[in-house]
């Protein structure tokens, strides 16, 4: 039998080494849910920040809680603009906040519960907004630029809204015998959410494995260390840990978050296409 | 040579054309004092949001607009630049000194922390709230002449 030629190596090669792994590219349906993750989250809690437009409890909070708004709701553009890209149906940001309906939502528990007294809703806050800084903070690295751009850009006011937040909650727990109780039941309500916004899932993974998502898992000790300096600061204990609660990112929610939609979506639904 | 002078001509004029352009918000600047202009070629003129939330950013991009068709500059197109993000750090000096006389405090230089009442110039200032007006002003209070004023925060 004949033997098969010898192979022409290039110049300066071996012919021993491994070839380089190619970089793994996500699916266009999963990089476009993940998308719809970090965009619902935003406009989600951008949502129910405006229901207090003209109804907090100073002109100075009523400003602090509608800026946060916009800035959510300035996310949530840009993040639901790109899925929207992504996707490739003709889709804009718009479209998917005004049009999807309420199993097509992937926002976490989080921040589509209600605002309850300002000391829930400052609690929601900071236990999000802690979480969604050291998020940015690390999505600024993704190795989708565009993906990249948008988080370098939202951190620097999510940085913000951390602070503020902490400093209600410490405000309000080291504050008078009732603003404590408040603070504590808001504190206990919105613990049960915590879990969830740091569940890997299949659609979370393949983010991290293409490097364009970031594993929330990994900053998990870090944010509890934070939450617990916040809470001491309060003069509070932790809430007792409870049976966490899953189920936004596939779509599953609270009953709150179709009520919500319902008021955001009542005008574009019913007259679409109106310009003003 | 010609066309390349006809380029640098029309880069200048478009420059002079935005600096007419006002912030809608602090009207007292233009946009180029705002340090919102990223990048201005011969058929491009490249902007930043300030905020990602900034209602204003949508009525700027609608002012140049009709700023450039008016001074016969139909065809250049308009783009916007997140990355890298806006920065208090390109309010221009002259930016600064405007926003001072219109009552603001301009955003602090790196490593300075006393603000300044744009009123009277006294020290003796406190913070009532980090969130102002409108996303890019903290509400202040001057403790010498007792009047609340802005301040335009560093970003
Ligand atoms: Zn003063």
């Amino acid at each position: 039998m004949a033997s098969l030629p010898p192979i022409d190596l290039p110049a300066g090669t071996s012919g021993e080494g491994a070839f380089d792994a190619p970089v793994a590219e996500p699916s266009r349906e999963k990089l476009f849910d993940y998308l719809l993750r970090l965009g619902d989250d935003s406009l989600i809690l951008g949502q129910r920040l405006s229901e207090y437009c003209g109804h907090a409890p100073s002109v100075e909070v009523d400003l602090s809680l509608a800026n946060m708004a916009l800035d959510l709701i300035g996310q949530a553009t840009l993040f639901l603009d790109l899925a929207g890209e992504v996707e490739g149906k003709g889709r804009d940001g718009d479209a998917l906040a005004f049009h999807r309906d309420v199993l097509d939502f992937r926002n976490c528990w989080l921040v589509e519960q209600p605002n309850g007294d300002f000391a829930q809703t400052m609690a929601r806050q900071w236990l999000f907004s802690t979480w969604q800084k050291s998020l940015f903070d690390r999505l600024a690295n993704s190795r989708d630029p565009r993906i990249a751009e948008i988080a370098a850009k939202a951190v620097k006011e999510v940085a913000y809204h951390q602070d503020l937040a902490a400093e209600w909650v410490i405000r309000l727990g080291d504050g008078t015998e009732e603003s404590r109780r408040r603070m504590v039941d808001g504190l206990d309500w919105m613990w049960r959410f915590v879990p969830e916004l740091f569940e890997m899932d299949g659609i979370a993974a393949e983010a991290v494995r293409c490097g364009i998502g970031v594993d929330v898992a990994a900053f998990r000790d870090d944010y509890d260390r934070r939450l617990r300096e916040v809470i001491a600061g309060a003069g509070l204990e932790p809430p007792a840990d409870q049976r966490p609660i899953l189920g936004g990112r596939r779509g599953h929610h609270s009953e709150h978050l179709g009520h919500l939609l319902a008021i955001m979506q009542f005008l574009p639904r019913t007259y679409p296409d109106s310009k003003w | 040579m010609v066309a390349l002078a006809r380029a640098r001509d029309d880069v200048e004029r478009i420059w002079a054309v935005l600096e007419s352009v006002p912030d809608p918000e602090i009207p007292v600047l233009s946009i180029v004092d705002l340090g919102i202009v990223r990048a201005v070629e011969p058929g491009r003129v490249a902007l930043t949001p300030t905020y990602t939330g900034c209602p204003a950013t949508q009525v700027i991009e609608r002012d140049v607009r009709a700023a450039l068709d008016a001074a016969g500059y139909r065809g250049v197109r308009i783009d916007t630049a997140l990355s890298p993000p806006w920065t208090t750090a390109w309010i221009s000096e002259e930016g600064r000194r405007k926003l001072r006389a219109y009552g603001i405090a301009p955003p602090l230089p790196a490593g300075e922390r006393t603000v300044a009442c744009p009123q009277c110039g006294a020290t003796d200032t406190e913070e009532i709230s980090r969130f102002g007006s409108t996303p890019c002003k903290a509400l202040w209070r001057c403790r010498a002449c007792a009047e609340p004023f802005d301040l335009f925060k560093c970003h």
